[in-house]
């Protein structure tokens, strides 16, 4: 007999998978206020598992050079640049100095040298005017430069932006659309309540891409199949932490019980909102959402969909009992038409 | 505002994106997936044809309808098949058999079809087999043998005709799964309009009176059923506008030529083909547009973030008051 909510609310999903006495849930919560956007999570993704090169495209949009969570990149690192001052309350960068770094004499005595001196990018070793106009002030080109906003151009210049930087992975959801419409058996839920694909079964039919509601699996061009993260399932059977955690510099990437990861972020947040950062926010812990919570939740300091999330996902086999009915009355419609047809005379 | 001559109806929304990228990933299913859409609806429609035929004793019209479904669930198993990321791994569909997967409830609609309607068929050519002797005992046993096979292959085809609905209505892209009570019935009329449309082209005209009653039923149900389409909101957008827009229009406009002139071609064989030819042209479009609104409302953001955005933004609102 299946469980009440086996297809929509919140469910422990490894006991319903049939597990007896499995071990707790685990699960990632991406804390992006600390994220620095180093990309480590994805290169150490791909030296674990093995995953194809990718991800060295100038995007020409941002920092950004992988674009998407795809096949063959199951940690994404997304950049965003807004026009808004951090902690929105004060102006940009009110405290920080606004005095010339160095002084353009030191800067052209540097520059001088042959050898490379280091400091910004962009300058031209061996001119000293470059270097003296460089080291004076900021211009503004669109991109953060190494200099601090305003400094040489005094507080008022100071462009007014922030920087959003989130890595994204599969949310390994308590009810994961992939897994519920996968016709070959190929997804299975682990005991640790994770989703992973066998790749000895998938025949990449594709059925999991369309049904993912947050865009994350994806088919492998010159393979065929599906791929996505795994949770790093070999590594956590022998009591591991994911490749991608472990090497996070700022623990912006936390792996644990889902129990207590969803207490530390509940924290994390009463924290930042009594530190005036009142745009903190959690998405994907809530066992009451739409796809019954996810495994891999985040902490965010925008709305989801700035950062490429959908706001609001809802697993489309909810709707899956409903829509066997349509197909059912359908299906009798069609019957009884023929049935109508080839009624009355005879020729 | 204006684009290509079309009114839009609604008005660009304003929405937050990642650098315009797609939230979705758009279906990697290849056009193989429209024209199975097709097939295997002809397949099925064709089936009741066979079996209508079959049990009001129109011989011709039942060949018809037996070759035509046989060789639309040959074409379908082709096109599946070679979707496949991994072809040779097809048979890997039948490790498991899931209700929450509609695709794998319809490969095993597909395994229970297609041997009836191969078996009824080929039941066809026992006529040419010789009087005496072991193939003589197969000439006699056949006709009986294919019309058990030829009423369970009809038994199974409104199943095969209307599962393609919920099988792209039970994804993440927006316009499909929106539109899950109305698939189903676009389905079934497409099924029945590609199926009789052969018929009017294919069976002798004096068993051809069913089949004109069938392209009017065909068009009531994908007129009845389908009319949602295009109340569901933004995400009715793609089957209204674009490429998958004029697909889906032309479809619905040679759905009601072909059934019209199917009422009128009673006396004339160039009339019955060339409604029959409407209306499987019908059909074509119809599945090649529905299948195309779908990849459009996955690849735009604004699809899947803007009725999202407006549900959390109620909700919000209901738990405030």
């Amino acid at each position: 007999m299946p469980h009440a909510n086996a297809l929509y609310g919140p469910l422990d999903p490894a006991p319903d998978a049939g597990y007896e006495n499995p071990p707790p849930r685990m699960g990632f919560f991406t804390d992006t206020s600390v994220c620095i956007g180093c990309k480590a999570c994805e290169v150490a993704c791909k030296e674990w598992n093995g995953v194809p090169e990718s991800g060295l495209d100038l995007l020409g949009m941002s920092y950004d050079n992988t674009g998407a969570l795809t096949a063959n990149s199951w940690r994404h690192v997304a950049f965003v640049e807004q026009p808004r001052s951090a902690g929105w309350a004060t102006p940009a960068f009110a405290g920080d100095p606004d005095g010339p770094a160095i002084s353009p004499v030191t800067a052209a005595a540097g520059a001088r040298t042959s050898t490379d001196t280091g400091t910004d990018p962009g300058l031209d070793t061996g001119s000293p005017a470059v270097a003296a106009r460089m080291s004076g002030g900021p211009e503004f080109l669109g991109m953060p430069g190494a200099q601090p906003p305003g400094r040489g151009s005094g507080a008022e210049g100071r462009t007014d932006f922030r920087w959003l930087m989130m890595s994204d992975v599969c949310k390994h959801c308590t009810h994961a659309a992939c897994l519920d419409v996968c016709p070959t058996g190929s997804l299975f839920r682990t005991e640790f309540g994770t989703v992973v694909v066998q790749e000895d079964i998938c025949n990449g039919c594709g059925y999991c891409i369309s049904a993912c509601p947050y865009g994350v699996i994806d088919q492998r061009k010159d393979d065929g199949r599906a791929w996505k993260c795994t949770l790093c399932y070999d590594r956590l059977g022998v009591g591991m932490t994911p490749a991608c955690a472990q090497a996070c510099p700022t623990e912006s990437i936390q792996y644990g019980e889902l129990d207590e990861l969803r207490e530390r972020a509940a924290a994390r947040v009463a924290k930042l909102h009594e530190r005036g950062v009142p745009e903190a926010r959690l998405y994907g812990h809530d066992p009451n959402d739409g796809v019954g919570g996810d495994g891999a939740f985040f902490l965010l300091l925008d709305e989801p969909e700035v950062y490429g999330l959908p706001p609001d996902p809802i697993v489309t086999t909810r709707d899956l009992p409903a829509m066997w009915r349509r197909a059912g009355l359908a299906a009798m419609t069609m019957a009884v038409a023929a049935a109508v047809a080839f009624l009355g005379r005879r020729p | 505002m204006t684009r290509g001559g079309e009114q839009l109806t609604v008005p660009p929304a304003d929405f937050a994106s990642y650098y315009g990228r797609p939230v979705l990933k758009p279906p990697v299913w290849k056009y193989d997936i429209a024209g199975y859409l097709f097939t295997g609806g002809l397949a099925a429609g064709s089936a009741l044809i066979g079996a209508g035929a079959q049990l009001t004793g129109r011989t011709g019209l039942r060949k018809v309808g037996r070759w035509t479904a046989l060789g639309g669930v040959a074409a379908s198993t082709y096109l599946l098949v070679h979707d496949l990321g991994r072809p040779a791994r097809f048979h890997h569909m039948l490790r498991v058999a899931k209700v929450t997967s509609p695709m794998s409830v319809g490969t095993w609609i597909l395994a229970a079809f297609g041997p009836l309607a191969g078996v009824a068929a080929v039941a066809e050519l026992a006529p040419l087999l010789p009087q005496h002797g072991v193939l003589g005992l197969a000439r006699r046993i056949a006709p009986p043998i294919g019309n058990v096979a030829g009423l369970a292959a009809a038994a199974t085809a409104p199943a095969l005709a209307t599962y393609t609905g919920v099988l792209l209505a039970d994804t993440a892209v927006p316009s499909w799964h929106d539109a899950y009570p109305s698939l189903p019935f676009v389905f079934a009329g497409s099924a029945l309009a590609a199926a009789s449309g052969v018929g009017l082209i294919a069976a002798p005209a004096a068993e051809a009176a069913p089949l004109r009653r069938l392209a009017l039923a065909a068009a009531a149900i994908e007129f009845g059923g389908g009319h949602q389409l295009e109340r569901q909101g933004l995400t009715s957008e793609p089957y209204t506008h674009g490429r998958s827009g004029r697909l889906v229009k032309a479809g619905r406009a040679l759905l009601a030529v072909g059934a019209a002139t199917a009422l009128v071609s009673r006396r004339s064989r160039v009339l019955a083909a060339i409604s029959g030819a409407a209306l499987v042209a019908s059909s074509v479009a119809t599945r090649f547009g529905v299948f195309e609104a779908g990849r459009v409302s996955a690849r735009d953001p604004k699809y899947t973030v803007v009725p999202q955005r407006e549900r959390l933004d109620e909700k919000r609102s209901a738990t405030r008051l």
